[in-house]
């Protein structure tokens, strides 16, 4: 037997909407509505989505004594990321990582101004608490926040829909951070989200949650579930924790140098300190024996997580996520491949048959963030 | 005569040539069909072998061959235009069509009233 799932402040509504539900990291989930992926994701990228998202973590991180810089501080002993440089009001990606430099997690943090607000990935928030209170207690208080439902509103749209809401939402710019008026209550709104779309999280009163939801839906917001969130994300050149990053993952393997801030990397002003900076370093110096790469195969057939690839030498690698982007019109996929295959032509061997397939840039859909 | 499997396929028979594609069911349960692999014209193949795939957003599922026989015809319009099968999975979306050897086979299969009660 296993453990009876756990709901979200949304839980009833999806099913109450015709959702189909699934376990996803513990919590029943809506993985499609009526309209299916395919119309999710389009209604997403051409007006705007309605995202449950409430089973991620949000974890406040506080200081025993002094400001907001005594939790940034010691947040660099757990994390590559620049987190003393980050000012009020603005959110950042990080990246826990463990002595052998793997990723523990990919998370969003934000300056509240007199304390940090962490949003983590659901089936990591305990291990991330766990890390956060092994590392930071003697300066810190760490909390996770079990009352409240995060919504992401995301699409071109998203922007004059919450400003209906929240006439301040508008003016933020991407990766901003506010706390805002809305439906009576605080908001806790960011200007970002995981479908390469403008939009935002907002994180609010459970009580709150299924009101809001159904006033997004009256302004012309569509409903969408896990089903276009993972076509929306890989589509935008984003990873999944889980599929394409895990705890044997280093950043320099999975191309996400960039969430290493500049004053922590080997020749920065506040260089190491954290786990595994030794390797990431060696890494950045001599490359890694693998690399995160964007795929496009030949043809109409998606190449799916676990699929091999290849070189005309032998093994290449592996795909780690992969589908069909309905934006793109055809397959996309992620793999991890060595870099000596970059070079040369590489297949897929699907069923039994060679199905060539091009490395492409990331993002394979241009993002539409408000800068 | 219409018949269908357990796997969720339909089969039209009209002689000794069954046409054969997915359930409405089956559609449903799939999502939106984005790629339809189909086997090669002229094949010989073995009932309850997977002779081909349809692949949604959300999955590939393999389709069996509900009957020996040999691929007489396939639907190449599948190949530029796979969302036929979710339009219309029992009449445009069809697959492919078998010449039947092992007629008696078809005894065996569903009629409409079993596979619906089968699929409650």
């Amino acid at each position: 037997m296993s453990a009876p799932l756990l709901t979200t402040p949304l839980t009833e509504f999806h099913r109450a909407q015709g959702a189909r539900m699934a376990g996803f990291a513990g919590y029943d989930m809506p993985i499609q509505y009526p309209a299916g992926v395919l119309k999710e994701h389009l209604a997403t990228r051409e007006g705007a989505g309605i995202f449950d998202v409430s089973h991620m973590g949000q974890i406040a991180i506080r200081p025993r004594s002094g400001g907001v810089e005594t939790v940034l501080a010691a947040l660099e002993r757990v994390t590559p990321a620049d987190a003393q440089s980050l000012k009020p009001g603005r959110q950042r990606y990080g990246l826990f990582t463990n002595r052998d430099a793997g990723i523990e997690d990919d998370f969003m943090f934000a300056n509240m101004g007199d304390h940090v607000l962490l949003v983590a990935n659901a089936a990591r928030k305990d291990n991330d608490e766990a890390i956060l209170k092994a590392g930071l207690a003697d300066l810190c208080v760490v909390e996770a926040i079990p009352d409240r439902a995060l919504i992401a509103l995301q699409g071109p749209k998203a922007a004059e829909i919450l400003a209906g809401f929240s006439p301040e939402a508008a003016g933020m710019k991407f990766m901003d951070y506010r706390v805002l008026p809305l439906m009576g209550a605080q908001a806790w709104v960011s200007r970002s989200g995981y479908t390469g779309e403008d939009g935002y999280e907002i994180s609010l009163p459970a009580a709150l949650a299924e009101a809001f939801a159904e006033a997004l839906l009256d302004k012309g917001a569509h409903l969408a579930g896990l089903g276009a969130r993972d076509s929306l994300r890989l589509e935008a050149g984003l990873c999944l924790y889980g599929s394409d990053l895990d705890t044997t993952t280093t950043p320099v393997e999975a191309a996400l140098e960039w969430a290493i801030g500049k004053a922590r990397r080997p020749d920065g002003v506040r260089a190491g300190g954290y786990p595994g900076a030794g390797r990431v370093a060696e890494q950045m110096a001599k490359g890694a024996s693998r690399r995160r790469v964007g795929l496009k195969p030949e043809g109409r057939a998606p190449i799916r997580a676990g699929v091999k690839i290849f070189a005309e030498q032998g093994e290449a690698g592996i795909v780690t996520s992969g589908g069909f982007g309905p934006t793109l019109g055809g397959p996309m996929a992620m793999a991890y491949l060595k870099p000596e295959a970059l070079e040369r032509p590489l297949f897929a061997e699907l069923r039994g048959q060679r199905q060539p397939v091009a490395l492409a840039e990331l993002p394979f859909v241009r993002q539409g963030y408000a800068r | 005569m219409l018949k269908f499997t357990a796997d969720h396929e339909w089969i039209r028979i009209e002689g000794d040539l069954a046409t054969v594609g997915i359930t409405t069911h089956a559609r449903d349960q799939l999502g939106d069909v984005v790629y339809v692999g189909l086997p090669e014209v002229g094949a010989t193949v073995a009932q309850g072998d997977a002779i081909s795939v349809v692949e949604s957003v959300k999955a590939a599922s393999d389709v069996y061959a509900p009957l020996s026989g040999e691929i007489v015809e396939i639907n190449e319009a599948l190949n530029g235009a796979p969302e036929q099968v979710s339009a219309d999975p029992q009449g445009e979306g069809w697959f492919f069509k078998i010449r039947l050897s092992e007629p008696a086979q078809l005894e065996a299969l569903l009629d409409e009233a079993a596979y619906q009660a089968s699929v409650g």
